[in-house]
């Protein structure tokens, strides 16, 4: 538990945290869609970016979200086998546990990056895995991360920059900070990722 | 990447939608915020609105553009699928290209699931940050325009893909009807009565069929496959293949004495449902269309041992072709219709239900051809011994639906189905009828109805699902019984445990996706639920489109179904297709990937990644290329890019980059300290 979750619950004020969750157009937004029609509520903690398809998921946009403030992410799409492209969500899911192990590495608890498949029915479940994700989230208390990274040099923000800036050509890995970020707990070994239904 | 600063004039219009917002949404807060925490990031005027998209809202939208040059928009109202349409349009009559403005969710995402009114406000700020940020990032876009091609490809000769390539062939359109089995009728061409009204299936499908074998417009392919589909909406290249008839279709006349003479017997497993035999030439009904027989080649004494030809020698036009072979045609069309039905449970799989071992159990289909006059048994129902009519006959519910251990799915037309053989059982024998059942579902018209009139008959309704049908007799007093079927149920109305003897039990088989369904969608680019069904575009307003644009499907293909909904997707799908060659073009979403080819380094990773095989490598320029006809819009190979050669319109990373910075920004903006108290009555007129 970090300081300032302990200094929120010492003045009786719970931490919120703030969680960007990711969802495709076809299935998992339209599941929030579905828990809103029928009212079915969840924490106020996420807000919602909508994408194509959870295979558009560009890794980027995970890390942008924590360096930028996000104390959690939440990437939702179709479940497997009912993408409406196809098999794109499970591109997407590639990418999801390599990017678990890679936050990992990088001091942020693999618990903050969480995957929810969602069909367009499944608003009550869509609903229910928020509310989960958000006490899961509040627990681990704030990340910190866009604090740790501001204006500090060689910084993740600055990785993110180089990473995103480096031509493909030269092949070159952009550098990664040796220790992990200041105030971020060390790396809890990757959990099991639920896949099936 | 910050807005503003390219001069935007950014009107932001935040929606009451009467107090389904404003109830938990401060919605004056939301715009007093916006104008002043935003204007930074180009918000040059923010409003509310008690209905943003009633003509007041849009005319609003549409003044403030005019007059005050607005050059980008965002409404913070209801889900983007609900009114983007809305709101694009009206921008594109003020003469603001209409992908400039961004329609962001406070409504289904934010007040009605959330009930703190200043947590919601905070959130509905932030997701207008968002769209702000965001919409600063788009480009004027046009919409893709496709010629549509007048020609349409059926898939399936069932009752739905006749009712298709009917519609379409009268409204005066060439239709290629494509059908796997040597006829056309599909499974209804098995059944005796249709349900509710017992209709005799035949009298009203032959004509249906007769008229598609018949008609200018309509080009047949039985006995055929698509083996390839390549191109887009408006124009697709499918690929026929014509299975080897060993029949010169030109000189056959449909005399049948081929069929006659050839000394092969076969049972026949697809239109008699394993009850009767066909010939090693044959049609596999009398009313075929077209009525050119199909030799078997598997069941051919001449290709076994090279010695026969039978019918070749009686064959009065010398139709017989022994060295035909299967052969392949293009076509081209604009449009596709998936209408491939579905298979029936095999119930060998619900082993206590002993349908194979016990030979007077019978599958639902087995049974339609019982009962039907031209059926292997002339109509009669007997049991599998062909003379001993039943006494008493017990039909089971739900085989292989409504149950965890195969399909959870209801199969939608058992319990009517289940019913017709009652009354048809009590029609044609002296028999007791025992229906064995969870719920009776009788939604549809004049169908509770026939329940009632089924139910005066006198036939035994038992609730429960049946745990074991069974030839061992387990008590003294059901010796009487030796040689019967005894059906072992749990009577959940009366809360007893029921052995029920019976000669003969039928089982309301679950419907079930073709086998070969994920291959079918594979082929043809669809989505498919983990079952095999296709996905509808939307499943209530949607409902024959598919995720594909130019790709519709009817019938059992989405589902299972009866013939009156088959017949009505059909119908809706060709309306659909009729509409599209009328107008000659479509506009498509301008939402596609597109290759930067400066920085493609030709590595192919995205090659492999596109399903709709839109993405191709230009050897001679050593660069990928996206057919923006193909491309769906995914995004997956933007993201998997390792060079950011690709892009997205639409959802580029600089507006998604952006969107998350507009979405995290207003949290960093104020601290989440203390939130305001809601007071009761503070809804905003």
């Amino acid at each position: 538990m970090s300081d300032q979750t302990r200094a929120a619950a010492a003045d009786g004020s719970r931490f919120e945290p703030v969680i960007l969750g990711f969802t495709c157009n076809w299935c998992s937004y339209r599941a929030a869609d579905l828990a809103g029609t029928a009212r079915i509520g969840y924490p106020p903690n996420i807000r919602l970016v909508r994408l194509m398809c959870s295979g558009r998921l560009d890794p980027t946009f995970v890390l942008a979200a924590f360096a930028r403030g996000a104390d959690g992410v939440v990437v939702s799409g179709c479940w497997p086998g009912e993408c409406h492209y196809q098999v794109q969500n499970l591109r997407m899911l590639g990418r999801f546990l390599l990017l678990r192990r890679t936050i990992a590495r990088l001091g942020i608890e693999p618990a903050r990056l969480q995957l929810v498949w969602a069909s367009a029915a499944e608003g009550q479940r869509f609903a229910r895995e928020i509310a989960r994700i958000t006490e899961e989230v509040r627990a681990l208390g704030p990340l910190g991360w866009s604090a740790a990274t501001d204006g500090a040099a060689g910084d993740l923000a600055g990785v993110l920059e180089a990473a995103a800036g480096a031509e493909a050509a030269d092949g070159a890995a952009p550098a990664l900070p040796a220790e992990p970020v200041d105030g971020a707990d060390p790396a809890s070994p990757a959990e099991p990722v639920e896949v099936a239904r | 990447m910050s807005a503003g600063q390219d001069g935007e004039r950014i009107g932001v219009y935040v929606c009451h939608c009467g107090s389904n917002i404003a109830g938990k949404v401060d919605v004056a807060a939301v715009r007093d915020w916006a104008a002043e925490r935003l204007g930074s990031h180009g918000v040059v005027l923010a409003r509310d609105n008690k209905f943003m998209c009633s003509s007041t809202g849009q005319e609003l939208i549409e003044q403030d553009i005019r007059e005050l040059g607005l050059t980008r928009v965002v409404v913070a109202a209801c889900s983007p699928h609900m009114h983007e349409k809305t709101f694009r349009a009206a921008c594109a009559r003020a003469g603001l290209n209409p992908y400039l403005c961004e329609l962001v969710s406070i409504r289904e995402q934010v007040s009605w699931v959330h009930s703190d009114q200043a947590a919601a406000t905070a959130k509905a700020k932030a997701v207008v940050a968002g769209g702000v940020y965001r919409v600063a990032e788009h480009a004027p876009l046009e919409p893709i325009r496709v010629a549509i091609n007048p020609t349409t490809l059926v898939v399936g000769g069932g009752i739905a893909g006749i009712t298709t390539a009917l519609e379409l062939a009268d409204a005066g359109f060439p239709v290629h009807l494509v059908e796997r089995e040597p006829s056309i009728g599909g499974h209804m061409a098995q059944f005796d009565k249709t349900f509710p009204t017992l209709d005799c299936a035949a009298c009203i499908l032959t004509p249906k069929m007769n008229e598609v074998g018949t008609h200018p417009n309509i080009t047949l392919h039985t006995w055929s496959e698509v083996t390839n589909v390549s191109g887009y909406v408006g124009s697709f290249q499918v690929t026929i293949r014509h299975r080897a008839r060993y029949v010169n279709a030109d000189l056959c006349t449909g005399c049948g004495i081929c069929q006659e003479k050839c000394v092969e017997r076969v049972v026949d497993e697809a239109y008699e449902a394993g009850l009767g035999y066909r010939k090693g030439i044959y049609m596999p009904f009398p009313q075929a269309i077209p009525k050119v027989p199909v030799l078997d080649r598997e069941h051919c004494v001449y290709f076994e041992k090279g010695t026969c030809k039978a019918c070749e020698k009686f064959c009065p036009t010398g139709a017989i072709d022994f060295t035909q072979e299967d052969d392949e045609v293009t076509v081209e069309v604009g449009n596709i219709v998936v209408a491939t039905g579905f298979r029936l449970f095999d119930p060998r799989r619900v082993e206590p239900y002993g349908y194979g071992r016990l030979p007077n159990v019978f599958t639902s289909l087995e049974f339609e051809r019982m009962s039907n006059a031209a059926g292997p048994t002339g109509g009669r129902i007997v049991l599998r011994d062909g003379v001993t009519e039943p006494r008493a006959v017990g039909i089971v519910h739900c085989v292989g639906s409504r149950d965890r251990n195969y399909n959870e799915y209801c199969s939608a037309i058992c319990c009517m189905q289940s019913l017709k053989f009652a009354h048809l059982v009590r029609e044609h024998t002296d028999a007791d009828v025992y229906e064995f059942y969870i719920d009776i579902r009788a939604p549809g018209k004049a169908f509770d109805e026939f329940y009632q009139r089924v139910l005066e008959e006198g036939t035994v309704f038992v609730r429960g699902r049946v745990a074991e049908v069974t030839d061992a007799l387990r008590f003294p007093d059901e010796a009487e019984h030796d040689g019967r079927l005894i059906v072992q149920v749990e009577d959940t109305l009366a809360g007893v445990q029921r052995r029920v003897p019976v000669d003969m039990v039928v089982l309301s088989a679950a419907l079930e996706p073709p086998k070969d369904a994920y291959d079918v969608a594979r082929r043809f680019g669809l989505s498919c639920s983990s079952e095999g069904w296709v996905i509808e575009r939307h499943p209530k307003l949607d409902p024959v489109a598919t995720m594909t644009e130019g790709i519709f499907a009817a019938g059992c293909a989405l589902g299972p179904r009866d013939i009156p909904s088959s017949v009505a997707n059909g119908a809706a799908a060709s309306a659909r297709i009729l509409g599209r060659i009328y107008q000659g073009e479509m506009l498509l979403e301008p939402v596609r990937a597109t290759v930067d080819e400066a920085r493609c380094s030709g590595c192919k990773v995205c090659n492999d990644l596109c399903p709709y095989n839109a993405i191709t490598f230009r050897a001679d320029a050593g660069v990928s290329a996206v057919s923006p006809a193909l491309c769906q819009g995914c995004g997956t190979c933007i993201a998997a890019c390792p060079a950011g050669a690709m892009t997205g319109t639409g959802f580029s990373d600089d507006q998604v980059m952006a969107q998350i910075e507009g979405l995290l920004s207003a949290s960093l903006a104020a601290p989440p300290a203390p939130v305001e108290v809601p007071t009761p009555e503070a809804v905003p007129a």
